[in-house]
């Protein structure tokens, strides 16, 4: 990896029917390097990736590839590779056909395309393929099919767009091993979109975290997870305990009504914050030991670890610990200070909160039926007036 | 957002071209000849003529609404033994409606002619063993079936290929809900099945109500149509504008029942052609 | 019980339903020259249908040809019509355009007729043509209402093939141009000879559109019935379209059972 930018984003914007997709996005990528752009469906990700592709051009701004402008380019003519969510295998040709394509469009000699082609059936492992008519292979299988057709082509950048979504569970982790190996043994630069957290810090050198068409965090795997930059990054990257905070001096954050020993500073005395706790920096202590008193909720086995849920004081924690508590247990909480994470006041502060609830769905129609409940005490309470 | 490509934008065009000129203008056309004149003279004489017509244009949407009441009738049990029998059956069963439809209706509606005319099939038959004659051909009952025979098929195929898709799962479901026999067909199939009746009844009541050489063969003549009246001002009288007052008035009919079709049916919005 | 009621009922539907072709293929054996009565058997209309002398060969040939070139050019237009309002991103456009399409399909053929007749009668007055209607004013009726069955047949394929075949295509260096006629084409050939199919046949068998739109020197089969069934039809009709049923018939079964056989492979 050098320090090299290969592809440069500069202020893009792009609007669709009035909506904003993409909003003055700045982005850089350097030669060699495994980026990954994280999001939720709609947050911008594809779009972006269709831009170095040169399927779409940006309404607004400028994209380099190294020092030269590509506004304009059509897809044909950039040096970079796709591979698409669903693969966009050729229906009508064989394997070999498929990955010779681009070759072949090349023009390159026979013996040439027939080489190359077989080697990189090689590298894919699809070596006695070759014949074969791509509606007849495995998922999996295509989706080497696809990886092959574009790197015959030796791209400096292959995009990947959610290439592992169709995969099961099992199939799709042995292919972000077998794509990390590829990308070092090539040393082509990756651009990957997704939208699993777990494997954008798995497989990243570095993730670019995404919403609402702006970038919200880039980083390495391990920055964006211990240090969020705000409470949408912090509650979309793993689990997080997201409260409401105030700065009281350096090193010193009060929330939940208490004082505590934190590693942050920087901040104004008195300072409105959101502090990130995760869920595995929790210990359950005895009462009279912990710095926080609750009442267990709810407690869950999930073979490594247990899951407990503690309310305190209306607000309810999540806390991964191997130590059992059972319902309806007074526990306490010890938190280090280098566990409590203290973040800015962004616009997402106030949209995540406790583990009331795991989904957004769920808490939405937690919320309709207790309407529903209330109308129908109205109603019930109205009917019995009247008999009255 | 600025994306498509040049080859994108102009293969449409010869589409769109021929279209505008082949389907959309002679629409304005047939409306320009409704209100003019043979000299080209606006005029609202043909408007005022149509009155005389009148009693064609009930008998026209009164025959073919009886046509497709009992297509429908007898359509919606076809359909439905139909769907439950074995898949190879059903493939035998389908060929075996669409088959007539790849024929000439021309030559359909002649042969129904020579088996019910006055010296046709049934009445040498009847000869025969001394009965009949019957009068069989020239009757409003004669130019319904043969709008009935001409277009069933065209209600059986979309009513079909909807209880088809019907899972069986969802009929065992109904029933271990408790729904057997009426109830099951009342609540669970008949609301299913409603957007192939709804293309079917479309799909026999527009030719049924336009048709002209129906009437002419199986009518033998004494029973006029809103086809027989058009073709008429047309060919034998050259009449062009009557003609397009006549075909205007028809456009209407048709496009006033098909959103009374979906004022009933809800926007089914599937078109199931077959 | 209620299975034979039901099998009865279809029954007598189907023997309705091939009443009247069973009655053209007997009468079109028969040794008289009526399609009423039977004077007994013989095969002379199927030997004169194959003889020169026969009435029936310029309109079949006829029909053919105006067929095959009305569908030929149909096919054209309605799949790239097709692929266009594919990529059609406006939903108003979008919708107009998918309206205008199903016109002449909900339209009565009568109105279509009538239409597109008075569309040539104007411009041939305008252009002061003595006769507005000849076999160019047929051949574009034609083509007409072939064109929206094409597009019903090619825009559910082109659904169906991955959105993003035209973009790997051009993403690994074919120019659009190339990539429709290399990747996107071929992935929609079936919608497309199915559409042909669909074309060719009601082409073959239109009368009412026709009967409005075609002059005094291009005779259809079609047209040729209906003139004839003014007076006396001669079995020699009879003997055509069974030939032409038992061909039908024949395509029918092979298109089924192939495509059972396909279903079943996979």
């Amino acid at each position: 990896m050098n320090e090299k930018n290969i592809i440069e984003l500069k202020n893009i914007t792009v609007r669709f029917d009035g909506e904003t997709i993409l909003d003055n996005l700045n982005l850089s990528i350097r030669d060699g390097e495994f980026v990954t752009l994280l999001g939720s469906s709609g947050c911008g990700k594809t779009t972006t990736l269709r831009i170095i592709a040169g399927f779409l051009e940006p309404d607004e701004g400028e994209v380099f590839f190294g020092d030269k402008n590509m506004n304009g380019v059509p897809a044909h003519k950039r040096e970079v590779n796709t591979i698409f969510q669903r693969y966009a295998l050729f229906p009508h040709y064989n394997v070999f056909d498929n990955v010779a394509y681009g070759l072949k469009v090349r023009h390159l000699p026979k013996a040439e395309i027939e080489e190359r082609v077989r080697d990189m059936l090689r590298l894919v492992n699809l070596e006695g393929f070759a014949k074969r008519p791509v509606s007849k292979l495995s998922g999996g299988q295509q989706q080497r099919v696809a990886i092959a057709r574009a790197l015959v082509l030796k791209p400096k950048v292959l995009l990947l767009d959610e290439p592992l979504s169709a995969l099961d569970a099992k199939l799709r982790k042995d292919m972000q091993v077998e794509l990390r190996n590829i990308q070092q043994a090539t040393g082509i630069t990756f651009v990957f979109v997704t939208h699993d957290q777990e494997e954008a810090l798995s497989m990243s050198d570095t993730v670019v975290v995404m919403n609402e068409g702006r970038v919200q965090q880039i980083g390495s795997p391990v920055d964006i997870y211990n240090e969020p930059e705000n409470a949408f990054v912090a509650d979309f990257i793993g689990e997080s305990n997201i409260l409401d905070g105030v700065m009281k001096a350096d090193y010193k954050a009060s929330f939940s009504g208490k004082t505590f020993q934190c590693v942050d500073s920087g901040f104004a005395p008195g300072e409105a914050v959101d502090i990130v706790v995760r869920p595995e920096d929790v210990d359950i202590v005895k009462p009279e030991d912990g710095m926080l008193r609750g009442i267990v909720t709810s407690v869950t086995f999930l073979g490594v670890h247990y899951e407990i849920i503690v309310d305190i004081g209306g607000f309810k924690w999540m806390i991964q610990t191997t130590d059992y508590a059972a319902v309806g247990d007074t526990v306490g909480l010890s938190i280090d200070p280098d566990a409590i994470h203290v973040m800015k006041k962004s616009k997402y502060s106030g949209l995540y909160g406790d583990y009331s609830t795991f989904s957004d769905e769920m808490e939405e129609m937690n919320q309709m039926s207790e309407e529903l409940a209330e109308e129908l005490s109205e109603e019930l309470s109205d009917s019995g007036d009247k008999e009255e | 957002m600025k994306q498509r490509s040049l080859l994108q934008r102009i293969i449409g065009a010869p589409y769109v071209l021929w279209a505008a000129i082949f389907i959309v203008v002679p629409l304005f056309i047939v409306a320009y000849y409704s209100f003019t004149d043979p000299n080209g003279a606006p005029t609202l004489a043909n408007i005022k003529n149509l009155g005389e017509y009148g009693p064609i244009f009930r008998d026209s949407i009164l025959y073919s609404l009886a046509a497709t009441v009992i297509s429908l009738v007898l359509a919606y049990p076809f359909a439905y033994v139909m769907s439950r029998k074995r898949e190879k059956t059903q493939q035998i069963m389908m060929v075996l409606v669409m088959l007539p439809m790849w024929m000439s209706l021309l030559i359909l509606t002649y042969s129904w002619m020579n088996i019910l005319e006055r010296n046709g099939i049934i009445n040498t038959l009847l000869s025969k063993i001394g009965a009949g004659p019957l009068t069989l051909i020239g009757t409003p009952g004669a130019v319904i079936f043969g709008m009935v025979y001409n277009y069933i098929p065209y209600m059986i195929l979309p009513i079909y290929s909807v209880m088809a898709k019907i899972e069986p799962s969802v009929l065992e479901a109904a029933e271990d809900l408790g729904s057997g026999g009426l109830s099951k067909l009342y609540r669970v199939i008949l609301p299913l099945s409603m957007p192939g009746v709804v293309s079917g009844i479309t799909m026999v009541f527009v030719p049924s109500v336009s048709t002209f050489y129906i009437s002419q063969k199986l009518g033998d003549g004494k029973i006029l149509l809103v086809g027989d009246i058009i073709e008429r001002q047309i060919q034998a009288q050259n009449n062009y504008n009557m003609g397009a007052a006549l075909s205007l008035v028809l456009m209407v009919i048709i496009v006033l029942s098909m959103a009374l079709m979906k004022l009933f049916a809800g926007d089914t919005d599937e078109n199931l052609y077959v | 019980m209620k299975k034979a009621i039901g099998n009865i009922f279809v029954g007598i539907i189907y023997f309705l339903l091939y009443l009247p072709l069973l009655v053209m293929v007997i009468f079109s054996f028969n040794e008289g020259r009526s399609t009423s009565v039977f004077k007994g058997f013989s095969g002379k209309w199927y030997v004169e249908l194959f003889t020169n002398s026969s009435d029936i060969g310029i309109p079949v040939r006829n029909t053919l040809f105006l067929a095959v070139l009305a569908a030929v050019i149909a096919t054209v237009i309605g799949t790239a019509a097709a692929v266009y309002i594919y990529y059609v991103r406006s939903k108003t456009w979008k919708n107009t355009l998918n309206t205008v399409t199903n016109i002449p399909m909900m339209n009565p053929d009568i109105v279509t007729g009538v239409s597109l007749m008075l569309l040539f009668v104007f411009v041939g007055r305008l252009v002061g043509a003595l006769n507005s209607l000849n076999f160019f004013t047929l051949l574009i009726a034609h083509i007409t209402f072939n064109i929206p069955y094409v597009i019903l047949n090619v825009l559910p394929k082109l659904n169906q093939t991955d959105p993003h075949l035209s973009e790997a295509a051009q993403d690994l260096g074919s120019t659009p141009t190339e990539a429709f006629f290399r990747v996107v084409l071929p992935s929609i050939m079936s919608g497309v000879t199915s559409g042909f199919m669909m074309a060719f046949t009601l082409s073959l068998d239109d009368f009412v559109i026709s009967y409005y739109t075609t002059g005094t020197d291009f005779q259809t089969l079609p047209l040729f019935v209906f003139n004839m069934v003014k007076k006396p039809v001669k079995p020699n009709i009879y003997a055509l379209y069974s030939i032409i049923f038992l061909l039908v018939l024949a395509v029918l079964l092979f298109t089924n059972i192939s495509g059972a056989k396909e279903k079943r492979k996979k």
